[in-house]
Parts: C-alpha cells; sequence; structure tokens
C-alpha cells in the first residue's frame, strides 16, 4: 500500500482537444481512496471525455494523471486496467451468447478462447463478488437472458473481477429504473467503503448529492470547482452557471415576438411511450405550440425527448396519449400522415434520418414533395423539376455546394443543416419540430439556423425545439418546457425564465427546497 | 492493417470516369492473370484469347451461340440487379429461374399442341414471372416482416427448388415427366409442343433468340423505372438510406417486399425462356449444371447493377462461355473457363474496392504509434 494520503487517481491540468473542439481544459480532479466522487455536467461539458483519458482510451494532449501518488502515462486501456481502474460503460460490452462467467472472463487470461479455462473457478469467484458486494446474478445464466439491470451489476462483477480500485460509471442510472438506481447507490457506497474508489458521472442532481460524498462540477470543458456540497440548488448554479441576461435574442423581442402568436396548431396530451429498452421513455407529455412562437424543450439527453419528436414524426408508436394538428388528430405511427397535415421535422441525427447521403442535393430536397406535382406526374417523376427546385432552394438557404447535383455526403455540417430546414422550411409546413438544431455546427452556422428558425415563427409555423443545449432554448423560446424522466416537470414564459430553477428542473429538482 | 503501414481510405471524391473506368480495368487484370494460369497450364494465353474472340463473336454463327449463351445471364443478371440496387442480396436467382422454368413449361404442356403459338408464350412468360416471383417472395416477405437474412434464406430455397424440378421428372410420375416410350425406361421430362417454342429473329447472318430480346425490353423498362418513376426514387432512397425512407414517408418493408417479387419474376421469366427458347424440355440436371442463377450476380456486379449495363455484360460472358465450349478439348479442360470466369468476378469485386477506397500509407498519429511499441 502507497502512502494512505495520495489521491487513489488524480488528474492535473488535462487538457484534450479534438478538430475544432477543446473537450476538456485544464481539468484537474482527484478520487480520494473510499469516496464516491461524482463528476456533474451537462451534455458535452467533458466527462466522458475525461473518464476516457482516465482509462487510457485516450492520452491527454496536456497535463498528466498519478494513479495513488505515482505519475502513470496510460498508453492504453490496457495499461489503465494494469493500474486498477476500471470503467462500467453507458452501454455494455457484453457478448449475449456467452455466460455471465465467460464474458467476466473474456480478456482476464483465463479466457475460453485462448484455452486454460477454469469455468468452476470463475463461477465461484463471481459468486463471491456478487454476494460480498450485493450484486445477485447467476454466474450460469446467458447474458440475453438477463433484465437491463442484471447485465449492468455484471459489468461491475466484470470491473471487480479484474482487481480495479477505482470504478468509473459512466452515468450508470440512466439505463435503470428508480428503485434499481437506489439500489445501485447503496452499491457504490458499499464498493467505496471496502477501500475502492468510485468515480460517479451524472447529471441529476438528487442522485449526485445524495450518493457523492465529493462532486467535481464540469462546465464547457473545464472544472468549475470541487466540493462536498450536497446542496442541490447550490450544485445546479454551480452546473448551469450562466446568467439569464446574457442571451442573444433580447428579451424585448422575444416578448414583442410572443404578443403575435396564434391559434394552437400542435397539441400533445398525456402522451405515453415506452423507450427502445422497454422502460418508460414517456409518462403523460402534455404540450402546446401555438403558431407563431418557439416553444423550447430543455433537458438533458436521454429524458424522453428523442421519443417525443419521433412520436411527432411518426417514427415511433405512442402507448396512448393524442397529438393534433390543427385539430386533426395524427395516426399513431404513420411517418406520411405528419407529412400531409404539414409537421416538418428536422431530426438529430440528420444525416442517418433525414438524409439519404448517396442522393444528390436537389433529390434530398425532394424527399418529401416527390409524390406531388409538379414534381411526380404519376407514375413518373420529373428530374428537371427535382434540380430546378433544388436549385431555387440552394440559392434561398444559401447552401455552398458545387452543384445542385452533389451528393450530400460530401457536405459539411452547416451545409447539411440548410438543406435539411430548406427542405422542411419549404411547402407550407404548419409545425416545425427540430431535435439539438445547433449540435456540431460552427458559430456561424448556428446564426444562420437560429436566424431561420425565428423566420420559420414569424411566418406564423409553431416551432417546437428540442434541445440539451440551455444557451439555445433560452436565446430563442417564448416559452420553456423542462423534460426529465418522461414527463415535462413545468413550462413557462421566457420573461419568467430562471437559470438556477431550469438547472434545477432539468437536474429532475421540482423546487429548491426539495 | 495499420502494422503494414498501408490503410484503405474512403474516397471523398469519385471522378466521373471512375466508375466505369474501374470494372474495364479489372476485367484486364482478369485477363492478365488469366493469362498467368494459362501459361502454367501449358497454354499460350494469346492464341487462347484469339480462339475466344473468334469462337464468341467472330466465326460464323459465333454470335448466335453467344447470344443463346447469354440470355440466361441477362435474367439472372437482371434479377440480381434489381434486388442488389436496394440492399437485398437475393442470391436465389437460380431457384427462381428453376420456378420459372417449371411453371413455364407446365402451361405450355398444359395449353397442348392446340393453343395458338402466341398464346403459348405469352402464357409461359406469364406463367414464368410468376413462378420465380413467388420463389422471391418468400424471402421478401421473412426479411420484411421477421428481419431474417435473405442471403441465407433465398440460398437455402435454391435447393428446395433443384429438388422440386428433380421430384417431378425423376421421382414422381408428374405432369412434366414423359411416362411413354423411352421416358418409361429413362426418366425425362415432356417434350413442349413445338407451337409453343419461342421464336428467333432472323437477321441474316446473326440469330437473335426471342427470349433475348425480351431481356432486352425488360432491362430498359427496369432502367426507366429506377430512373423516372417514384417507385424508382424510393428504390434509391430505401437502398442506400431505409431510416431516412421511414422518414419521407416511404414505407421500406414494402418497397423490398415488391422488389423482392419483381426480382424473382425477372429471373423466372429466365426460365421460361430457357426452355421455351432452347431446351423445350425440363431438365432439372441441366439445370442443376448450368448454375445461371449464380452466374446473375457476376454479371449483375460487373455491371454496377445498371440495368443496360446487363445486357452487354451478358453478352461478353454469354461469349466467355459459348467460346469455353468450343475451346474444350483433349488439350483444354472445360475448368479452365470457369477459372477464367471465377477470375473475372474475384477482380471486379477487388476493383469495387478500389473505386470506393484509395490505399494511403498510413500516417502513425502519435497514439497509434504508441499503442503499437507497448503492444
Amino acid at each position: 500500500m502507497k502512502a494512505a494520503t495520495a489521491p487513489a487517481v488524480a488528474a492535473f491540468h488535462v487538457t484534450k482537444k479534438f478538430p475544432g473542439v477543446i473537450a476538456n481544459e485544464d481539468v484537474t480532479f482527484d478520487v480520494r481512496v473510499g469516496e464516491v466522487h461524482a463528476l456533474l455536467g451537462e451534455n458535452g461539458a467533458g466527462k466522458t471525455t475525461l473518464s476516457n483519458i482516465l482509462t487510457g482510451l485516450y492520452r491527454p494532449d496536456e497535463g498528466w494523471m498519478e494513479v495513488a501518488g505515482i505519475a502513470v502515462d496510460f498508453q492504453s486501456p490496457r495499461d489503465a486496467i494494469h493500474a486498477g481502474i476500471g470503467m462500467v460503460h453507458q452501454h455494455f460490452r457484453l457478448i449475449p451468447t456467452f455466460s455471465v462467467a465467460e464474458n467476466i472472463a473474456l480478456g482476464t487470461g483465463h479466457d475460453p478462447v485462448g484455452g486454460r479455462f477454469d469455468l468452476k473457478m470463475i463461477e465461484e469467484r463471481v459468486v463471491e463478488i456478487s454476494e460480498s458486494f450485493d450484486l445477485p446474478v447467476d454466474p450460469r445464466a446467458k447474458i440475453w437472458q438477463l433484465s437491463v439491470g442484471e447485465q449492468q451489476r455484471v459489468e461491475i462483477i466484470k470491473v471487480l473481477y479484474r482487481d480495479a480500485r477505482v470504478l468509473i460509471f459512466d452515468e450508470p442510472t440512466a439505463v435503470l429504473s428508480p428503485l434499481e438506481s437506489e439500489r445501485l447507490g447503496a452499491t457504490l457506497q458499499t464498493m467505496a467503503r471496502s477501500g475502492r474508489s468510485i468515480v460517479f458521472i451524472s447529471h441529476k442532481l438528487g442522485e449526485v448529492a445524495s450518493i457523492a460524498d465529493r462532486v467535481t462540477v464540469l462546465r464547457h470543458g473545464r472544472s468549475v470547482q470541487t466540493t462536498s456540497e450536497n446542496d442541490v440548488s447550490a450544485l445546479a448554479s454551480l452546473m448551469v452557471g450562466r446568467d439569464v441576461e446574457s442571451v442573444t435574442r433580447s428579451s424585448r423581442a422575444i416578448a414583442e415576438s410572443s404578443s403575435r402568436v396564434g391559434a394552437v396548431v400542435l397539441e400533445i396530451e398525456n402522451l405515453h411511450a415506452v423507450g427502445d429498452r422497454g422502460l418508460k421513455a414517456l409518462e403523460g407529455v402534455s404540450l402546446d405550440v401555438r403558431s407563431g412562437e418557439i416553444v423550447g424543450v430543455a433537458g438533458v439527453a436521454g429524458n424522453g425527448q428523442r421519443e417525443l419528436v419521433e412520436i411527432l414524426a411518426g417514427l415511433r408508436r405512442a402507448g396512448s396519449g393524442s397529438i393534433r394538428v390543427e385539430g386533426e388528430s395524427l395516426e399513431n405511427g404513420s411517418t406520411r400522415h405528419p407529412i400531409r397535415l404539414g409537421v416538418s421535422y428536422v431530426p438529430q441525427d440528420r444525416m442517418g434520418t433525414g438524409l439519404a447521403p448517396d442522393l444528390t442535393i436537389a433529390e434530398n430536397m425532394a424527399l418529401k414533395n416527390f409524390r406531388r406535382p409538379p414534381v411526380a406526374r404519376p407514375p413518373f417523376i420529373r428530374q428537371s423539376v427535382i434540380d430546378a427546385q433544388g436549385r431555387d432552394l440552394m440559392e434561398q438557404f444559401d447552401v455552398r455546394a458545387p452543384s445542385e447535383t452533389t451528393p450530400t455526403r460530401r457536405l459539411s455540417g452547416g451545409n447539411v443543416q440548410k438543406v435539411l430546414l430548406a427542405r422542411e422550411m419549404s411547402g407550407d409546413p404548419r409545425v416545425l419540430v427540430i431535435a439539438s438544431p445547433s449540435q456540431g455546427l460552427d458559430v456561424g452556422a448556428v446564426a444562420t439556423v437560429h436566424r431561420l428558425l425565428i423566420d420559420a415563427a414569424e411566418s406564423g409555423v409553431g416551432v417546437l425545439l428540442v434541445s440539451e443545449d440551455l444557451d439555445e432554448v433560452l436565446a430563442l423560446s417564448n416559452r420553456i418546457a423542462v423534460m426529465y424522466e418522461g414527463r415535462i416537470l413545468d413550462t413557462f414564459d421566457r420573461a419568467d425564465a430562471d437559470a438556477q430553477r431550469i438547472g434545477l428542473l432539468m437536474g429532475g429538482q421540482l423546487d429548491v427546497s426539495a | 492493417m495499420s502494422r503494414f503501414g498501408f490503410r484503405l481510405e474512403p474516397r471523398s471524391y469519385l471522378p466521373k470516369w471512375l466508375p466505369w473506368a474501374v470494372p474495364v480495368g479489372s476485367f484486364l487484370a482478369a485477363l492478365l492473370v488469366g493469362a498467368i494460369v494459362l501459361f502454367a497450364t501449358g497454354q499460350n494465353a494469346l492464341s487462347v484469347y484469339g480462339r475466344i474472340l473468334d469462337r464468341a463473336f467472330l466465326s460464323e454463327g459465333a454470335f448466335t451461340g453467344t447470344l443463346i449463351s447469354a440470355t440466361p445471364l441477362l435474367f439472372t443478371g437482371l434479377c440480381a440487379a434489381v434486388a442488389f440496387r436496394i440492399g437485398f442480396f437475393n442470391i436465389g436467382g437460380e431457384g427462381q429461374f428453376v420456378m420459372g422454368a417449371i411453371f413455364g413449361s407446365g402451361i405450355a404442356l398444359k395449353l397442348g399442341v392446340d393453343a395458338p403459338g402466341i398464346v403459348s408464350v405469352a402464357a409461359m412468360v406469364v406463367f414464368g414471372a410468376v413462378g420465380g416471383g413467388l420463389w422471391g417472395l418468400i424471402p421478401g416477405i421473412l426479411k420484411a416482416r421477421f428481419r431474417t437474412n435473405e442471403i441465407i434464406t433465398s440460398l437455402m430455397l435454391n435447393y428446395v427448388a433443384a429438388v422440386i424440378a428433380t421430384y417431378l421428372i425423376f421421382d414422381s410420375n408428374s405432369f412434366w415427366r414423359e411416362l411413354t416410350g423411352s421416358g418409361a425406361v429413362f426418366p425425362k421430362g415432356k417434350i413442349l409442343p413445338t407451337g409453343s417454342w419461342w421464336p428467333n429473329l432472323d437477321f441474316g447472318s446473326i440469330v437473335v433468340p426471342f427470349g433475348f430480346v425480351l431481356g432486352m425490353v425488360i432491362a430498359a423498362w427496369l432502367y426507366v423505372l429506377q430512373r423516372k418513376t417514384r417507385f424508382g426514387f424510393e428504390m434509391r432512397v430505401v437502398g442506400g438510406a431505409p431510416t431516412t425512407a421511414r422518414y419521407a414517408g416511404m414505407k421500406p418493408a414494402r418497397i423490398v417486399v415488391a422488389v423482392a417479387a419483381l426480382s424473382g419474376a425477372l429471373a423466372g421469366i429466365g426460365g421460361a425462356a430457357d426452355i421455351g427458347n432452347f431446351r423445350h424440355v425440363l431438365d432439372p440436371k441441366g439445370l442443376q449444371q448450368s448454375g445461371f442463377g449464380y452466374a446473375g450476380i457476376v454479371v449483375a456486379a460487373l455491371a454496377r447493377l445498371n440495368p443496360v449495363a446487363v445486357v452487354f455484360v451478358a453478352v461478353l460472358l454469354g461469349g466467355i462461355t459459348n467460346a469455353g465450349y468450343a475451346l474444350r478439348g483433349p488439350d483444354f479442360p472445360s475448368g479452365l473457363v470457369g477459372v477464367l470466369q471465377g477470375l473475372i468476378l474475384f477482380c471486379t469485386l477487388g476493383g469495387e474496392v478500389l473505386a470506393r477506397y484509395r490505399i494511403t500509407r498510413s500516417v502513425r498519429t502519435p497514439m497509434n504509434a504508441s499503442a503499437l511499441e507497448s503492444a
């Protein structure tokens, strides 16, 4: 045992840059032996990059790390494992057809592929670990038979089996039910008390406050502060850390436009749905959007926003509830009906869902009107009309590309978004649903996209803006709704918005006293 | 891969000539490698290629023979091309071809000697399409409904079709089987009434089988379907981006089923044409030996899935096959023709990689380099 006072693991002045982005800048933090240390921050604050550095996946461009007081330079994830650092990933890395014990043994030297395989001994070890940390799991069960919660336990045991002293959990509760989350919290504290150190990555304020001994808050890639604060409102303002008045679209402009909003164009009532993993994703969402206004849905990713917009576009079926567009009820699970009713949708996954990368810009712009004249002269389509329409829209929306016949896969992120907006805003939409409109765009493109959204609202479209970027929501919205765990916790006018309160709501805290 | 200092890098820009230069270059490369093989087996490559050219295209009646060999390849090539275009990997052209042959010969026998020729021929086309189409529909529906892998289901159905054909002629007293005369002793199929034999169009020195003409018309129709119609537009979106297709209000599952049936129908017409134009009898062994369904995949790949190009590639490979018959002899094993065809496929598919990627010296990033050193 090294000096007991040295932190189990520590990072000093770590900076990591990617082309165009500084993911971590001058981050310093340390994890003591026997503590649960939370990394708190919004999406894109640099939590995942930092954990990838700690586990040897990335090397920092600047700064250094120490394990138990000794400087280390991890060349690969294997080095980190040797140093006793293990990671429990958000997306499990298990082989579904292998048993629990086989998955745990993989890559440890008792490798079933590499020979020297004593399954009985491995199973005994697994049982031993699972009993001492209250992680019940049957070592002989096949992974595909297990629930998500059980699979996560296998991931945890896998790390413990390798004698990790520092365990990093990347958003571990994202896939768990509230009860499972509570139980996991107790397990983390048990592990800490046994002399291990836990790094707990989360954006959920309540969890962080109740489980963590200390919290390091990351914001825009920087470590803002390390604190043993467990007051959620103090943590909220550290995480959000911004001033409501410092936004771009002036409050006056928003107030002015708010006075011009018209009739309700989109009515969402008591919407329920399950997500991909079969867990509840939406639990009674109700929301109205009126003509001429921008309604911003704020919230940390994974709280049901994706499911909500996909249901509006017909890409996902709702369990119950109703959606009406200008009074007409939307067919559940039809992608053509919303198009007919004038619901435009700009998805977050622009290339994968919004565009056909091998088709030309003009063809992509015709994706939603190729069925009707003038583009179609059934059963034919008129390529010349498609191309002419493409040229017009390219000019109107300032898409920069060699020509309208350029495949969209060759476009930059900003131009991709402009192609999408051009298609979705032409053809007289009533409602525009847009998810993370400025994600991955440079500053200039962001400004253009924001300008287009404001134009759309001013022309009478009801805009539903779903974004994890609170600045963006504050800058554009007439009204703001905050989503957390499948519910809209509160909705308020932009004028009444208070960053700290939004931060609390995003972290699941209904009021400051909670 | 980076360990060897080379890696494949996706091309960001494709020059206009590249998609055409690559298959031509691949074909030439195949000839070059083929020359080595020929040299190794004691053949004079130049004279062999000369003889292939002569027997395939130049000498008296050679081109007619080439078109006869090309006709089934034309249909199975279209079958693969249209399905692969939407990412439905129909390997079942073989079985769909056989089912087309069974249905086509069945209706011709049923209509008998009294039916007018034009009725018999038209009925064979329709029934061939239905037989192959149904056989193609099975993997299509399975894929759309249960997401089964169409490569496996369509491939397995080839064996089922082959066994059905064998059963009809060898293991049962079916309607297709000749039970009188020598047929009572040696199992064989009934000969189709001559009225149902498909015509050959005579252009003096070249005789063009009706099946080939039909195939050309269908190829042109497919080209228009894919390039000019709404359905073709949807096919292109579904093929490249199924999620986007759904998002844009299309129904990818329906399109997959429709194209699977269309693809099977094309091979089925090929089967009917094979019987109507050439064999005039359901001949399970002959069908199995020719392997037209699999050769069609080669045709489609060489034609880069373009239906019009399929016509030319079918003629090219038909010529090589046709010349192969002529070349075969005591000093030229028939397997060598197969080797040449295999080399062409290998080089084409290899060339396809070069069309999409380019080979670069890998620049080791600091992290890669250190990971290698520590490994």
